[in-house]
């Protein structure tokens, strides 16, 4: 449980379980929620997510072994996206990396992964640097939509309005000593705000009433995902894991191959030689039907593998959802089958993100 | 959740309009509340023929796919033509607009395994526990 379980549950949350934790999954409407988000402002207890901290002298260097981005590029008070990677060059976790100081790491990690990437990356601890699991000390709240600076800049002295995209700032929030940070998995701005857990519940009731005149909902895991598929952000677990790699994944962008050194290094390169033989493409239902997870899809009469997520686009209105595809065929508009429940319904790969404001 | 008191039931959470030789059949109020907003639904042709329990649709929430069964045996006369575009009508009005199907009973002694209102509710509170 989370400590904003009591104050979700007040609200009318239908929980369920998740990777262990009792989460919300929706409150009264997982499609009003969904809109809301992009609308106005919905209001996540994501406080399952892992929150970790390398401190000390190495605490930088240590990073940058792990993190297949390059970590140096940050200045203090910036975030970065990025994975830690096997030495096959697969995913043991996609992450958001803060640089609080250079003697102060903070990373966010996966709920399912927590204890998994905190074996491995005391295994590979070296230097002076200490490894510090706050995930029981700390809560994590997230707000997204366009209306989100306005409902939390009432609550801070904090300039949000200065605070620039994967930017973060350490300041008061709601009475309550908080990180607040430029970041989110929806597609719309927003922020994450991370309390002490004994605080959480007096931040969440403090930015809920607040954004009461703003139009804020509260919203759960079900809007959460079908707003991060829209953007085709990827889910761990679904989308990535210990058996695909970022350039499978499309996510190129998160490996600095300029680093001398990092874990899965050599591996990636060779498959960056090679060319990868599947890619994560996005695809929509060009036929009534929803594709969900775990699907079966076909091309040219074989079995090309599952669909990794798919969902009924609020947005879009349509189904939507991603997959490993042939790399050769893994062209825009390829059309392909998938087994939509006994039926095979006609699909076409489309260009992503799904969704694009305006 | 609403029971309406002339309508007969399933534990399956369908509700059936009985009305002479035909009846109307939809998904219950607990039915709709438990799926969450519903984005689609899928209904047979006009004509189709399906014995008791056959799956004969399914209506899908944003996170949930559920199977609709027949309560009794039939032929499908008419289908709700609106549920393709507005499938939410099984939200808001889950006994009246959002209606499924129309069929022609095929066996009225099948009417009997159904569920009275009062022993429906009953199934829920059970249900609930």
């Amino acid at each position: 449980m989370t400590p904003l379980n009591a104050v979700q549950r007040e609200l009318g949350a239908r929980m369920a379980d998740f990777a262990g934790w009792e989460l919300p999954v929706q409150f009264e409407s997982a499609l009003k929620e969904h809109l809301a988000v992009r609308s106005r402002a919905g209001l996540f207890d994501v406080s399952h997510m892992g929150r970790l901290e390398f401190l000390g002298p190495d605490a930088l260097p240590f990073a940058q072994e792990l993190s297949s981005n390059d970590v140096l590029r940050l200045q203090d008070g910036q975030a970065q996206y990025s994975s830690i990677l096997t030495p096959k060059g697969t995913f043991l976790d996609d992450i958001v990396l803060y640089r609080i100081s250079a003697e102060r790491i903070f990373i966010c990690v996966n709920a399912a992964t927590r204890e998994k990437d905190l074996a491995w990356i005391e295994s590979r601890r070296n230097g002076n640097v200490q490894v510090v699991d706050r995930s029981e000390s700390t809560a994590q709240l997230a707000i997204q939509g366009p209306v989100a600076e306005a409902i939390l800049q009432e609550l801070t002295e904090a300039d949000l309005s200065a605070l620039r995209f994967y930017r973060f700032v350490q300041a008061e929030l709601a009475g309550a000593p908080c990180l607040i940070s430029r970041t989110g998995y929806t597609g719309e701005d927003g922020f994450e705000v991370y309390t002490p857990a004994e605080a959480a519940e007096g931040v969440w009731r403090r930015i809920f009433a607040a954004g009461r005149a703003h139009g804020l909902t509260p919203a759960g895991l079900a809007a959460r995902n079908t707003l991060r598929l829209e953007m085709r952000y990827p889910l761990y677990g679904n989308d990535i894991d210990e058996r695909r790699t970022p350039l499978e994944a499309g996510l190129g962008w998160i490996v600095k191959f300029e680093k001398p050194s990092f874990v899965g290094r050599e591996a990636l390169l060779r498959q960056k030689e090679e060319g990868p033989s599947e890619l994560l493409v996005g695809f929509e239902l060009m036929e009534p039907g929803i594709a969900r997870d775990g699907f079966q899809a076909y091309f040219e009469g074989r079995a090309i593998g599952n669909v990794t997520s798919g969902s009924f686009s609020p947005s879009l209105e349509k189904s939507i959802g991603l997959l490993y595809f042939p790399a050769g065929d893994a062209a825009e508009n390829a059309e392909f089958e998938i087994d939509v429940r006994g039926k095979r319904r006609r699909a076409r790969i489309v260009p992503t993100p799904f969704y694009r404001k305006n | 959740m609403n029971v309406p008191e002339d309508l007969l039931y399933t534990k399956d959470h369908e509700w059936v309009l009985v009305e002479g030789s035909s009846a109307t059949i939809g998904i219950t109020d607990h039915a709709q509340d438990a799926l969450g907003d519903v984005v689609f639904v899928e209904l047979p042709s006009p004509e189709e023929s399906f014995g008791a329990r056959d799956v004969f649709g399914s209506v899908e929430s944003v996170k949930a796919v559920s199977e609709v069964y027949m309560p009794v045996s039939g032929v499908v006369a008419a289908v709700n033509e609106a549920l393709e575009d507005t499938p939410e009508l099984v939200n808001s009005d889950p006994y009246g607009e959002g209606w499924m199907i129309q069929i022609r009973i095929e066996d009225g002694a099948e009417l009997d395994d159904l569920v009275s209102p009062e022993d429906y509710q009953q199934f829920l509170e059970e249900e609930g526990e």
